[in-house]
Parts: structure tokens; sequence; C-alpha cells
């Protein structure tokens, strides 16, 4: 078993409207930030996972973003970045 | 008759749902997230409160508790199952209900007075009262903010399973006034076989008149009612 360490992001789904994402908008252009379009607020989660090789490290977490860390209603998810922990020396 | 009530770590309203339906003589258990025996109850309740701290989404860790596995089994049987604020959130997450429950449009905790039109009254929830009726009941939540995708919420009009919708108090469009920006101001929705409820106000917290409202009781009584009526044809 290796050990991976695995970034995955959850973000509302483009169709949803993101009050959050409106206040921190508006929180920044009262800051000056004029340029500021628009602002989503999603979720970050950093997992720390052991599985054979990276294949099966990354379906494991596909898994656990379709079970639980996502509710694929209302959100996307994507794995940001997998990789595997360097052993230590 | 008698009601089980769901208690997960962080539930807040089962002793109010247990008050409440003794207030119309019904007996209730309190049923624990661990455990998967209804204790023989005729109608379930998932009461409000924070389950399991509704850490990454409200209701998400609830759902997967061994409870939830026996409710699951016994909505999918027929039994009557009522979700009620953070019960609505576990229902729709466990996927017993469609769509889900987000973020106040105005990101405000609201605790105050809601006014709900009665949509349908072919349920064993609201079939002792008129289509129509204005019961007063309030909301408390921070994420009560009905969501389903265009095609849900046409199939869930069609199908006549929104059960209730806030209303002004004199029973036109809610509007600005909406306490959470819901999708067509839907406050609670009935699963296909109708026999599951998710609402976000609490009916519990209008089950006496020295509360403000009694009107929480008419969907007890016809929860009642029916559970009744039900028995004495079986």
């Amino acid at each position: 078993m290796t050990a991976f360490t695995a970034e995955v992001v959850v973000t509302l789904r483009p169709v949803i409207n993101d009050p959050q994402g409106l206040s921190v908008r508006a929180g920044l252009r009262r800051l000056g930030f004029d340029g500021v379009a628009s602002a989503r607020v999603g979720k970050f989660i950093e997992l720390a996972v052991e599985a054979a090789d990276e294949d099966a490290a990354r379906a494991d977490v596909a898994r656990m973003c379709e079970r639980l860390l996502c509710n694929t209603v209302i959100e996307d998810w994507r794995i940001e970045s997998l990789h595997a922990l360097e052993a230590a020396t | 008759m008698r009601f089980g009530i769901a208690v997960f770590p962080g539930t807040w309203s089962e002793r109010d749902c247990a008050h409440a339906v003794s207030v119309d003589g019904h007996d209730a258990r309190m049923l624990w997230h661990r455990d998967t025996d209804l204790a023989g109850a005729d109608c379930i309740i998932l009461p409000g409160g924070f389950s399991y701290g509704d850490h990454l989404r409200c209701g998400a860790i609830a759902r997967f508790s061994p409870l939830m596995d026996a409710v699951a089994e016994f909505a999918a049987g027929g039994g009557l199952v009522w979700g009620i604020c953070n019960g609505f959130q576990i229902l729709c997450e466990a996927h017993l209900l469609p769509g889900a429950l987000l973020r106040n449009a105005s990101l405000e905790f609201r605790c105050e007075p809601s006014w709900l039109r009665v949509e349908t009254t072919a349920s064993p929830f609201t079939g002792g009262c008129r289509r129509g009726d204005v019961l007063e009941i309030p909301v408390s939540h921070g994420e009560g903010r009905f969501v389903a995708d265009p095609g849900t919420l046409l199939e869930l009009e069609a199908a006549d399973r929104v059960a209730l919708r806030y209303v002004a108090p004199d029973g036109g469009p809610v509007g600005e006034a909406t306490p959470n920006g819901s999708m067509r101001d839907i406050a609670g929705i009935l699963g296909e076989g109708r026999n599951v409820l998710g609402m976000m106000p609490h009916p519990e917290r209008a089950c006496e008149a020295l509360l403000g409202s009694a009107d929480g009781m008419a969907l007890i009584r016809s929860v009642a009612a029916s559970l009744a009526h039900e028995g004495a044809f079986a």
C-alpha cells in the first residue's frame, strides 16, 4: 500500500444561485476591486488515503466524492491533485 | 398512535415534537441514531436540529446512520416518514425526496413566523386540511432554500407533490418576504408514494395557542386520522 494525498474541490453547479458568492463579490467591490465580475464559494477537502496504486487511489476518491463529499444534485467535484507521499527518509 | 422520533447527535427538536404529538394524545418514542428498531411506530418524525453538527452539508452524515437504513426501509414499505427542518434536509440527502436545501438567499438564519398555503389534501399529512388553508407555522433555519432542477420542479407540480408553499398572511404570494428564497416558494414536498413529507417550518412549535399558533396541530391530526382510517380497514 502507498500513501497518497488528494485534494478535492467541491463547487456549486453553475446554475445554482450562490448568495454567499454574491456577498463576497459585493465585499470585494466595496474594497475597490471593481474588476470582480463574479465570486463563487466552494469547498476544499484534503485527504490522506492509502491505496495499492495511483489508479486505485483515484477511484477511491471518486467514490468518496459521489457518496458523501459532494451532493451531485447541487454540486460538482473534481480531484485537483493526487500524488504519492514521498517515503520518509 | 405512536410516533417514533429520530434522535441524532445534535438533534434539538425531539422533545418539542414529543410534546406536540402528546397534545393530541399520542405516544412518542425516541429512536437513537444507532438503533435500527423503530419501536413499532406508526409514523417516524425526523426532527429539526443540527445532526452530526451539520458538518460537510446539512443532513449529509445523518443519512448514513443505521437508523436511516431502517427509516428508508419503513418508507419503502409505505410507512409514514415526516422530516421537519433538518429532517427535510436529511430526506433530500438520502434521496427519499428530490432536490436539496441550500443557504438562505438572505444568508441569515431566520427564526420567525411563516405562513403556509396547503397545496394538496391528497396526503396523510394534509388530509384533514382544506386546499388553500393558510397555516401559521414558524421557520427556524439558515439553510432552507429549496432547489431542484427544472424537470424535477415540473414533475413535483404535475404530480401534486408540493404540499406546502410559503405565502403572505392573506394567502397571496410571499414575494420578497420569502424566509429563504426557495424555488416556487416551496416549503414542503411529498415523496412519490405520498407517504414521505419534508417541510422546513416547525409544526411542533405551533401546537398550542400559548405559542402564538396552534396551526401545526392540523398536520398532526391529519396524520392521526389517516392512520386511524388505515387501521379501520386493515
